[in-house]
């Protein structure tokens, strides 16, 4: 039986693609798709008697990146070799860093960042025997395009405690990244790849129990999956008195199983050793203040500042500050109200009934800020009901140069008001048109109103203001 | 690890690399070695050793740690595309190309 007392214990290792032009250490160009091979050079294809030479765009990204995480930036930062051998990988050694990484430690959220270093991707490999191309004939075709793409690998602390929060976390991570231009952050086509060190403990315990890897889950709800299928396994496993054995696993949506890649023992012997064909970085005063200034506001500071000044509920703001664009037109849209409608009510408008509206037509295009801003409080101050306000801006979205005033005015769809009678007419005929309603709500079923609310609605064309009706309904009957 | 005033830990012992890490060393670089070479491998491993533990013993105090003999930082290169070579030449020297990619004994196999 699984032991669901037991905590879980959840790190991430993510790699990112950078989007440079070129290589990390040669000007070979990069590319997604292209022919095999038609990218390379000696540098990269490690033909003996060559030098790398770092790509100091790839220097800025990273300098972006760890300022983004709040990293603390390494006044010099050196390169290392990690030795292995695989075919992707021509050098028999990766550049990388070791114990000086340009970024140090950070902090996005709550979960503490524990570096980012650079290094260069591996080439593309595909085993023939699984292609099906020539089956069974234990060989492999390696493909360097990819060989020497800049990578950033950030390395998180074990700061996660779910599957679910693992996921939410490296979404955050997508977007901050997304938000700087420094990456495509594509998981399918690999630009974003993410490893999960997971384990478990007793709930209360500082100690981490034994860690298994899950490797390059390639969606964020395979991550979740892939971690949560992990966890049950080592519960289970522990629940039944078993050990975790520390291994590198591959999670398969399809089946939901996960199989042990290689052994860990023999991976991890890295030798890390100094670079000794690259000299140190030390990035000048004029590279930092440069990447410090490229920074955009990133989405966990605009979700706080939503919260903090605006008033916005979580996740509300997050939703905004998730797409930078749809923010600033909110932010336009808010200063436009002014004193109109809450800036809450605004972000509801925005994230929902304008997306409603956009999405409902390909032609439709996002009204002026001012113009949606008109509309937002004509509704908040009751002139149009909310229902027509929807009608309006159907209206708004379909034609650019369309004025709120006018097509209230033009549609018939100023709000009735309570005072000339009208709508306590209209009111009066729904409830005696309909008497079996009006006794349910007499007898105290509240949802009955539904019913009468509804005649009330279609007979106004959607004029009325809800609140308004109940109100009415409610002191006709008595109540 | 202890260390008096002047920056010396206690006396050292001579490390000796044994057989069987020349044996570990050798499958994870991928090399065969005979007996006669582990041997021979072994003992120079080892007196490569002896040389750092002479420096060890050196006063090293205030001398900072170097990772590189030539005194230069930041040797970068703009992000300019150059070109790259041909396929062809590319995979001349590949012993077995196969529709433009260099095919090579399957790792897995290698693994094993």
């Amino acid at each position: 039986m699984p032991d669901t007392a037991l905590e879980a214990v959840i790190g991430l290792e993510i790699h990112v693609q950078l989007s440079t032009r070129t290589k990390m250490f040669c000007g070979c160009e990069l590319s997604f798709g292209d022919d095999p091979n038609v990218h390379t050079c000696p540098i990269c294809l490690a033909h003996p008697g060559v030098l790398p030479v770092p790509n100091e765009e790839a220097i800025r990204y990273a300098l972006k990146i760890g300022m983004a995480l709040g990293c603390e930036i390494a006044p010099r930062s050196i390169f290392h070799r990690k030795n292995y051998f695989y075919p992707d990988n021509p050098k028999a050694y990766q550049i990388s860093q070791y114990d000086i990484p340009i970024c140090g430690a950070g902090k996005l959220g709550d979960i503490r960042i524990t570096r980012a270093h650079l290094e260069e991707d591996a080439a593309k490999s595909i085993h023939l025997g699984d292609s099906g191309r020539i089956h069974g004939s234990g060989a492999s075709l390696v493909d360097f395009n990819r060989g020497g793409t800049p990578l950033v690998e950030i390395v998180t602390e074990p700061d996660l405690r779910g599957a679910a929060e693992a996921a939410e976390w490296a979404r955050l991570l997508r977007e901050t990244v997304r938000q700087l231009g420094v990456s495509d952050v594509n998981m399918e086509e690999g630009s974003l790849r993410v490893d999960a060190n997971v384990s478990v403990r007793p709930a209360g315990s500082t100690e981490l129990g034994t860690k298994t890897e899950l490797k390059n889950m390639n969606s964020f709800r395979f991550l979740q999956r892939g971690i949560e299928a992990e966890l049950e396994r080592q519960r289970e496993l522990l629940g039944a008195g078993g050990t975790v054995e520390q291994e590198t696993l591959h999670f398969d949506p399809a089946s939901g199983e996960l199989t042990s890649l290689r052994s860990k023992e023999e991976a991890h012997d890295y030798r890390y050793f100094p670079e000794p064909d690259l000299v140190a970085i030390a990035p000048t005063e004029a590279l930092l203040a440069e990447a410090r200034d490229s920074l955009p506001e990133l989405p966990a500071a605009r979700t706080a500042r939503y919260e903090a000044e605006l008033g916005l509920d979580e996740a509300q703001a997050r939703l905004l500050a998730g797409d930078p664009e749809q923010a600033g037109y909110f932010e336009a849209v808010v200063a436009a109200v002014g004193e109109g409608a809450e800036p809450r009510v605004v972000a509801n408008w925005v994230t929902g009934e304008l997306t409603a509206a956009l999405r409902a037509s390909e032609d439709a295009e996002r009204p002026e800020p001012g113009v949606l801003a008109d509309l937002i409080g004509a509704v908040a101050s009751k002139q149009v009901s909310h229902a027509g306000g929807k009608q309006v801006l159907a209206i708004l979205v379909a034609d650019r140069d369309a004025d709120v005033a006018e097509v209230v005015e033009r549609e018939g769809l100023a709000q009735m008001g309570g005072d000339d009678g009208e709508l306590a007419g209209i009111v009066a005929a729904a409830i005696a048109g309909d008497p079996a309603a009006a006794e349910q709500i007499r007898s105290g079923n509240g949802k009955a109103i539904g019913a009468i609310v509804g005649a009330v609605m279609r007979e106004t064309g959607g004029r009325a203001d809800g609140g308004e009706v109940n109100r009415l309904i409610r002191e006709q009957l008595g109540l | 690890m202890a260390v008096d005033a002047a920056g010396r830990g206690p006396p050292r012992i001579v490390p000796v690399i044994d057989r069987e890490q020349v044996l570990h060393v050798a499958r994870l670089s991928r090399l065969r070695l005979d007996d006669d070479e582990v041997e021979t491998m072994a003992g120079e491993l080892s007196g490569i050793l002896e040389h750092v533990d002479r420096i060890r013993g050196l006063d090293l105090e205030g001398v900072e740690p170097t990772s590189h003999v030539v005194h230069l930082e930041n040797v970068l290169r703009a992000d300019v595309p150059w070109q790259s070579m041909p396929p062809a030449v590319a995979l001349a020297a590949a012993p077995e190309p196969f529709d433009g990619a260099f095919r090579v004994p399957s790792p897995q196999a290698d693994a094993d």
